[in-house]
């Protein structure tokens, strides 16, 4: 059956909120355990707006004139309503895309999306402070999780599923290109090799916000260090959250979709210009670029990639 | 009110069961404590979780309602059925008939059988769809007609629905969930399966495709949007038909001709079923500030280029004041007397009437003509004084606006309550489909009234549906 420009805009957005709920939970967990493990004076709410910086909400959150502290900056990043990315709009959006496109999802999916807006909006702000709030982070992941599981086991193998697949993953290279750049510093290459204590800290932060704190382990049998870091989360393809294995899923989808349809379209071509970026490349030519410079390209082309989409299939 | 005790459904004056209820007291009378209770938590999980909502107008945007199910059925004889379903068809063939001459030579005016100001001076009346001829010369495709009964033999039609009725998703989920709560009631006897409504809605739809339409006519459901009471049940019927789900700006036209936008640009639309009111379907032609329509679309429609279900102006056909002349339409077009009772009904612009009217209120039913969903109505005896205080002087104020019937003791049936299982007022809207042929879905949505004693039965104002059983021999 044919597609509304629409219905391919909705799937496309649907997925992104989900990814997008999904990563804020993530950056905020790892605000919230750098915060409480600061020693410094005013330590804890550094890291709690270097954390917003990366998720793009400082400003917003900088006009509300309130201490950022952990309760003010959680009820901020959970359950604000002015917040755009914060989990309670990206939940609703996704529930709000979902509903408009009831009938190209499967019912799993809808099921997943409508009991997890349901339950969430249960939620009282003031009953998840403090300790509960980890549990609360761990059961928004899950969502992800879970909406994943039911698309992946239900849905069929056509356009949709493509438009879907493009929007999580374009939001999943965005969010990590902001992760890395947001402490893109602590990365660079330095004459002493090892790092100090506070570097570690950090560059655990970069890695627990991409779930990939342990997982290091299993690919480098080695110390964190900086240099593997980044090339863990830029160029290793078998790392689902790296630059590379996103852009190559990317193109990929988009190869799929345009096979679907018979005809090459602009947005293949922004999607090459994304993967050959990362594709055939090291760290010490990014480096050499810059590393700022490099992720700031990057996010730009991926910018790219969902504006020619939108253009390629018509959503409006 | 009514000084007799309300017919009721399941059980005889004397406390015997009536014949077709035996299976379900008998299931009832075998269930362990609290097993109802079990099921009712359980169906109202199914129900939200499917997100089968619907949205209260006037309560805060996005708040969604799941519609009360009653976890028993109401159940209807073979024999009553086949009364019932002869009486219905002819009366949707009847007003199919009045709509096409209203819209034509009007010869139903010219005979004086109905007086010309009552249809031309009716606001339901669409003047753009004169001498306009739709596909088969179908305009009222789908048809929800609101029936209650007080007695065993005694059925009267309430009201007429062929504009863009609703319900006709609970009546598929009511289904759906009582097979999943109670299997074992099925095995018991043979109930007429609702299941093929979506199919023949289909069927339906393809049969009054345009002339110059390819041979697998493309068929789209147009919505309101995600925002609409109704929106749940749109998408549903769009899903199991397999046609697309569209909104007023998923659409244009371009040449005379409807198109969709896709993902690989324009494509032709056939059959519109659209859920979307008269006035907003195309601001070119109705309602300029609509946001909802598509501008030209009615062009098209003239053009034979795309068809409409229902035709615009098939509100004159279901107007209030158009339907005490039903079994004279009936009549006029058929030349058959009505199988299917009208409720008596009080015309208020009679001085004599009116007078007999405002003297006994508060026994009575008063109806604003062009109200719906059971707003802008007063039930007397269950009124205050003040109430009819009021009702007086709207009614003298502008006796055509209202219709003024007797309270009817809607007929009861056994329902699961706080107290436990006590009897409940219910009414039933069957669905009829109008194409090739008709087609008449056993049963229909059974709408049930929870408050004790109370008459009204729409979901806006606290009531639930039940499961609809018709029996098959």
């Amino acid at each position: 059956m044919t597609m509304l420009g629409r219905t391919a805009q909705n799937l496309f957005w649907l997925s992104r909120y989900v990814e997008r709920a999904e990563n804020m939970a993530r950056l905020l967990e790892v605000g919230y355990r750098m915060s409480l493990t600061s020693r410094r004076e005013g330590g804890a709410s550094e890291h709690l707006v270097s954390m917003m910086q990366a998720a793009e909400v400082d400003e917003a959150f900088a006009s509300k004139d309130r201490v950022a502290d952990v309760d003010t900056v959680a009820n901020f990043m959970m359950f604000d309503p002015d917040n755009f990315s914060s989990v309670y709009s990206c939940l609703l959006a996704a529930r709000t895309n979902a509903r408009s496109v009831r009938t190209a999802i499967t019912s799993d999916m809808w099921e997943s999306i409508n009991s997890a807006w349901l339950e969430f909006s249960q939620i009282k702000p003031r009953d998840v402070r403090g300790a509960k709030l980890l549990g609360l982070l761990e059961w928004v992941k899950d969502i992800g999780h879970q909406f994943r599981g039911a698309l992946l086991g239900t849905i069929l193998r056509d356009d949709g599923f493509a438009f879907l697949q493009a929007g999580n993953f374009i939001e999943r290279a965005d969010n990590t290109a902001r992760i890395l750049d947001m402490k893109y510093y602590v990365l660079l290459p330095r004459a002493k090799m090892v790092g100090g204590d506070l570097d570690i800290q950090q560059w655990t932060l970069i890695l627990r916000a991409a779930s990939a704190h342990r997982s290091y382990r299993h690919v480098y049998h080695d110390r964190y260090k900086a240099h593997n870091i980044a090339d863990f989360l830029i160029l290793r393809p078998e790392m689902p959250r790296s630059l590379i294995f996103c852009a190559k899923y990317i193109e990929d989808n988009l190869a799929t979709l345009s096979q679907f349809y018979g005809q090459k379209q602009s947005c293949d071509e922004a999607a090459s210009q994304l993967r050959s970026m990362v594709d055939g490349t090291d760290m010490d030519t990014i480096f050499t670029y810059g590393l700022h410079e490099f992720l700031t390209e990057f996010i730009a082309r991926n910018n790219r990639v969902s504006d020619t989409l939108s253009e390629s299939y018509n959503f409006y | 009110m009514a000084e007799n005790p309300p017919f009721d459904e399941m059980y005889n004056p004397d406390g015997s069961v009536r014949e077709p209820y035996r299976a379900l007291a008998q299931w009832l009378e075998e269930q362990p404590d609290k097993a109802l209770t079990l099921m009712q938590s359980d169906a109202e999980a199914i129900f939200r979780k499917l997100g089968i909502t619907f949205a209260v107008y006037g309560s805060a945007e996005g708040t969604e309602k799941v519609i009360p199910f009653d976890v028993i059925p109401r159940i209807i004889a073979a024999q009553e059925w086949r009364r019932l379903s002869k009486g219905i068809e002819q009366r949707v063939k009847a007003l199919n008939a009045f709509l096409y001459d209203i819209y034509h030579r009007q010869e139903i005016l010219k005979a004086g059988r109905i007086p010309d100001k009552l249809i031309l001076q009716n606001e339901a009346f669409c003047p753009e769809m004169m001498g306009l001829e739709p596909a088969r010369g179908i305009y009222a495709h789908i048809i929800g007609v609101d029936i209650v009964r007080v007695g065993p033999d005694a059925f009267y039609v309430l009201e007429d629905n062929l504009r863009t009725p609703s319900g006709v998703s609970y009546m598929l989920e009511d289904r759906e969930a009582m097979m999943i709560l109670a299997p074992d009631l099925f095995q018991r006897q043979k109930v007429a399966p609702v299941e093929n409504y979506p199919e023949n809605l289909r069927r339906t739809l393809e049969s009054v495709a345009p002339a110059n339409a390819s041979a697998s006519p493309n068929i789209v459901v147009l919505t309101p949007g995600i925002y609409n009471s109704a929106y749940f049940e749109h998408s549903f019927l769009a899903d199991q038909m397999g046609a697309t789900l569209c909104e007023g700006p998923d659409l244009f036209v371009d040449g005379g001709k409807v198109y969709m936008r896709t993902t690989t640009g324009p494509e032709r639309v056939d059959v519109i079923y659209r859920r979307i009111d008269d006035d907003y379907l195309d601001p070119l032609t109705f309602n300029p500030g609509s946001m909802l329509g598509v501008p030209g679309l009615f062009d098209a429609y003239r053009a034979g280029n795309v068809t409409l279900v229902n035709a615009p102006g098939t509100g004159i056909a279901d107007d209030k004041a158009v339907y005490t002349y039903v079994p004279e339409i009936i009549e006029f077009y058929l030349g058959e007397k009505a199988l299917l009772q009208n409720v008596p009904t009080y015309n208020c612009t009679d001085e004599e009437q009116r007078n007999w009217v405002l003297s006994n209120i508060g026994d009575l039913v008063v109806k604003e003509v062009h109200g719906s969903g059971g707003y802008g109505m007063m039930v007397g005896p269950t009124s205050t004084k003040a109430m009819h205080a009021e009702f007086r002087k709207k009614i003298e104020a502008r006796p055509d606006n209202y219709i003024v019937q007797p309270t009817l003791a809607l007929s009861t049936c056994p329902t699961y309550v706080n107290a436990g299982i006590a009897p409940r007022h219910v009414d039933l809207r069957p669905y009829v489909l109008i194409g090739d042929e008709v087609r008449i879905t056993p049963g229909g949505l059974t709408r049930v009234a929870l408050k004790k004693g109370s008459l009204v039965v729409n979901s806006s104002q606290g009531g639930g549906t039940k499961d609809t059983w018709v029996l098959e021999d």
